[in-house]
């Protein structure tokens, strides 16, 4: 990117004025003096630094910032933009913009403010500063009506792309955009748009790339390439921490086709995620068949290096077994409140119970992948990632070039899950990159995902309550234990656990006694985040246990939540903000009274419950179910979400059906397993996501209105899934499911 | 820049031209159009689709073409594109998901029905289910849920429950 035409900035929104009279707006970061790129003033948008571009004929192009990796950032994003910008939707294409980076003083500046997606805060973040983004458009264009038709612009109103005057005159935004670009911006935030006024925001709209998917025309980077570039496929190695033993290059290189074939391993010291996974050899070649071909003929040998010789992930759930058994400290003590000596004395009953539940892997559609050209003083890359910044530092390190010499572009991505928010890939792209001097796309198979992932680790939890007389739970102390997915990427000890924990989870706040220890375990397979978790684990345990307080009280299970939760009130978050007991008791209402849960008792199907929080948001599900033999049939699922203002209803259905569903599919089959330091799990076939027949016909979706600040909610339906079901087959079939995956275990019970 | 174009234009043809022999190859149409294979007749149709023609609307799935991410039509049944070696393709007609769409650009029923429905998650997997339903509905115009059952395909994101949703509308099955 050369330097262009300089601007001067006053504040935080950028104004330009494009060619042909367009009018371009962007939030930036506060810098004096930005160089403008010429491509920015041109019609290739996928270059701007900015996220509003209007033309004369009244085209709005609107950049996203975030990746949408099927999370609906891509038109949850521009329509916040475009609210308050008044835009007719219509006119409105969505451009996804790659990464926003720029240099100052060697280091990078982050142009687009926040670019990060499954992280549940895209939707905050964009309601902070991208509504910004979209008034300013409004007020230049405004002012610039004002001053053409000589009518103060407090007068003037704007709807649908077009400013009307009090006499009812119309001036579509094409024709002032030429002049609006030529006006100064103003110094202070500008007003918003009241709710009330709302035309886009809380309506439904599909997914901006609906059209561009069905009809194969959506380019994700496993599409992309060069026509100069080379293909790479990897041989990896079984082990993370293992070694090339021997190899014979020869009968690959014999292949048609093959370029090269080149050993890469993992840098030392670099933490997991950041450089390659695992040591593996690579087969470059001008095309992906042969490629193939060639890694076919590859002969190695690998062997296993010293820490991941011996690993199994049953000899470690026996040790959390164990661990939890004993009177040893925990890692970490995340709450301690009440005096359990004390409370236990009153003990009218005591439940107990121990949960275990498997290690897993993303299998992402997409696989891994990452397109990179490296020339003398530049970097491009195309990459499927939910956070192009980290994807940047990575680049950055194994290049050495400038901040801003390093162009991310980020096109749809093919699921995250949160196996994007880690690059190995990315990193074993560019070093591929640095050994030949073309391009290079290189390509995992799906398969590999399975073998080499930073996995969500296995957990144990172990959870005694004690119940007073008066049928309510006094004491709750929980056990877990669990490899830590943050183990090695530079966090102290002591903040471990915050992957592994949520502290104020329920029942935290609603029990006057409660103590939540973690419990680390030690182990050298790789882990990672996950969408959902820490929530998903430990909803899973807490909701399932909840469950059979109520069967050992032998009442309703509605009736011990209810009594569980209390009245509706405020407790104070640990990290903030408050527990609404009120929503939550809501959305649990909302789900029992649309499943009919007067019936449970006399349903001859199964029917359970369970609720949530998250960051301010609520969930819960009812589930019912019915055992036809040894076939479990989910006959209803209904999810009520309670998010806060609702940007993109049909959106946001979406997500709670997903994730619904995809909690679901986590909970019945798979399950990774390693025996020697070797994931044992080669293929699908032996990690089966649910088919069609497994899952329901349909996921009811209930949405609670509000006007509260937005909240994300590309996970929240993830956590209350597994156990609604699991409670939902424990009343179908009298079998307490305690460990997943589901299936396997309940019919090893039936 | 016309210059340069001009340089490279042939000169006058000299008399002794020599015909060039016929090319031996695999010959099939692909979306409506011929195309002949003279590369390696082991290739999979997968790799024929998306680095030689560049259609990349197939998606690469699970090495045993099991997930349905790699789903074309050959001959108007639904085949794992990743399975099919080009040898076996000589004579037969491939549809893949970027031509599901009319001439005119007006989509297939169940192109506008996943729209309709929403039914797109990442994206990825959506070629895969709309060949799949394509199959299904040409086999039977009126699927039961029984029958979209039976589909193979995987998908992570969870857009079953639309699928289903989709495949009905186009159908003009009660949902």
């Amino acid at each position: 990117m050369s330097t262009g035409p300089q601007f001067s900035r006053r504040r935080f929104l950028q104004v330009l004025a494009g060619t042909a009279g367009a009018l371009v707006v962007g939030v930036g970061h506060a810098d004096a003096e930005v160089p403008v790129p010429p491509a920015m003033l041109g019609d290739d948008f996928g270059q701007l630094g900015a996220y509003v571009r209007i033309d004369r004929e009244g085209n709005v192009l609107i950049g996203a910032r975030d990746p949408d990796t099927g999370t609906g950032t891509a038109t949850a994003l521009p329509r916040i933009i475009a609210e308050e910008l008044e835009a007719d939707w219509t006119r409105v294409t969505v451009v996804q913009l790659g990464l926003g980076v720029e240099a100052k003083e060697g280091k990078p500046v982050w142009v687009y403010g926040h670019q990060r997606s499954g992280t549940g805060d895209s939707i905050p973040a964009a309601w902070a500063d991208l509504r910004q983004a979209g008034a300013l458009a409004r007020w230049l264009i405004t002012q610039a009506a004002a001053r053409r038709l000589g009518i103060a612009a407090d007068r003037l109103r704007c709807e649908a792309g077009m400013v009307v005057t009090p006499d009812g005159r119309r001036f579509p935004y094409g024709s002032l955009v030429e002049a609006a670009s030529k006006i100064d911006p103003p110094n202070a935030p500008l007003p918003l748009k009241s709710p009330r006024r709302y035309a886009l925001i809380g309506q439904p709209a599909g997914d901006v790339d609906a059209r561009r998917i069905v009809t194969g025309q959506a380019r994700y980077a496993l599409d992309a390439h060069y026509a100069d570039g080379l293909v790479a496929v990897l041989d990896q190695c079984p082990w993370p921490d293992g070694s090339l033993a021997s190899i014979e290059t020869a009968p690959a290189l014999a292949v048609k086709g093959v370029v090269k074939v080149i050993p890469i391993k993992p840098e030392d010291g670099v933490p997991p995620g950041e450089t390659a996974i695992a040591p593996a050899v690579a087969v470059l070649a001008e095309d992906t068949w042969s490629a193939l071909r060639g890694l076919a003929e590859l002969k190695r040998e690998w062997k296993p290096g010293a820490s991941s010789a011996g690993q199994d992930s049953g000899k470690l759930e026996a040790q959390a077994l164990a661990l939890l058994d004993t009177d040893s400290a925990p890692t970490t003590r995340v709450r301690d409140e009440g005096d359990l000596k004390a409370a236990s004395r009153k003990a009218a009953r005591r439940v107990e119970a121990t949960y275990v539940q498997p290690w897993l892997a993303h299998a992402t559609p997409e696989p891994m992948n990452c397109l990179v050209r490296l020339d003398k003083d530049q970097a491009t890359l195309v990459v499927p990632t939910q956070a192009p910044q980290r994807a940047w530092a990575v680049v950055q390190r194994l290049t050495g070039l400038a901040p801003d010499k390093i162009a991310i572009e980020v096109p749809r991505v093919g699921g995250g899950y949160g196996r994007r928010l880690d690059h190995d890939y990315v990193a074993e792209a560019v070093m591929l990159a640095k050994a030949v001097d073309k391009p290079v796309r290189l390509m995992w198979t799906r398969e590999q995902g399975l073998t080499h992932d930073y996995y969500r680790s296995g957990t144990v939890h172990k959870i005694k309550a004690v119940i007073g007389r008066k049928r309510h739970v006094i004491a709750w102390d929980q056990r877990m234990a669990s490899a830590p997915a943050l183990a090695g990427r530079g966090i102290a000890a002591d903040r471990l656990w915050t992957s592994e924990v949520a502290a104020d989870q329920l029942p935290a706040g609603l029990v006057p006694t409660y103590r939540n220890d973690w419990y680390s375990l030690a182990s050298a397979m790789p882990r990672g985040p996950f969408r959902g978790e820490p929530h998903v684990t430990n909803a899973f345990a807490v909701e399932s246990f909840v469950d059979e307080i109520a069967h050992n009280l032998r009442e309703n299970p509605l009736d011990t939540r209810l009594r569980q939760l209390g009245d509706a009130r405020q407790i104070p978050l640990s990290g903030g903000g408050m527990l609404d007991v009120g929503r939550l008791l809501n959305v649990l209402k909302l789900v029992t009274d649309r499943i009919e849960w007067k019936n449970w008792l006399h349903n001859v199907n199964g029917m359970g419950v369970a609720c949530w929080h998250i960051d301010g948001a609520y969930v819960a599900h009812a589930i019912e179910a019915v055992m036809h033999g040894e076939k479990l049939d989910i006959v209803r699922v209904v999810c009520a979400v309670d998010v806060g203002r609702v940007i993109n209803p049909l959106g946001l259905e979406g997500q709670v059906a997903g994730a619904t569903l995809d909690a679901l599919s986590n909970a019945l089959n798979p399950a990774i397993t390693f025996r020697n330091g070797q994931v044992q799990q080669q293929d699908f076939r032996d990690y089966p996501l649910a088919s069609m027949a497994q899952l329901p016909n349909d996921v009811e979706v209930i949405l609670v209105p509000n006007d509260r600040a937005p909240t994300g909610a590309s996970f929240l339906a993830m956590p209350t899934a597994a156990p609604a079901l699991a409670n939902a087959v424990f009343r179908a079939s009298a079998v307490r499911v305690r460990r997943l995956p589901l299936m396997k275990e309940l019919l090893r019970l039936l | 820049m016309q210059q340069a174009q001009a340089q490279g234009l042939p000169s006058a043809p000299t008399g002794d031209i020599v015909p060039e022999p016929v090319r031996e190859g695999i010959d099939l149409i692909v979306n409506g159009e011929r195309f002949r294979h003279t590369g390696d007749p082991l290739m999979p149709l997968l790799w024929y689709l998306r680095d030689v023609l560049r259609l990349t609307g197939t998606k690469l799935g699970d090495a045993h073409g099991e997930d349905g991410y790699d789903l074309v039509l050959v001959n108007g049944k639904a085949v794992s594109a990743i399975r099919q070696p080009m040898a076996k393709l000589a004579g037969t007609r491939v549809t893949t998901v970027e031509g599901l769409a009319h001439a005119d650009g007006s989509l297939h029923p169940l192109q506008q029905a996943f729209i309709d429905e929403d039914a797109i998650g990442c994206g990825y997997c959506a070629p895969g289910w709309l060949i799949a339903g394509i199959d299904l509905l040409s086999r039977k115009p009126k699927p039961s849920d029984e029958d979209i059952d039976k589909l193979p395909n995987r998908c992570r994101c969870g857009i079953q429950t639309r699928v289903r949703r989709a495949i009905k509308r186009a159908a003009g099955v009660k949902a």
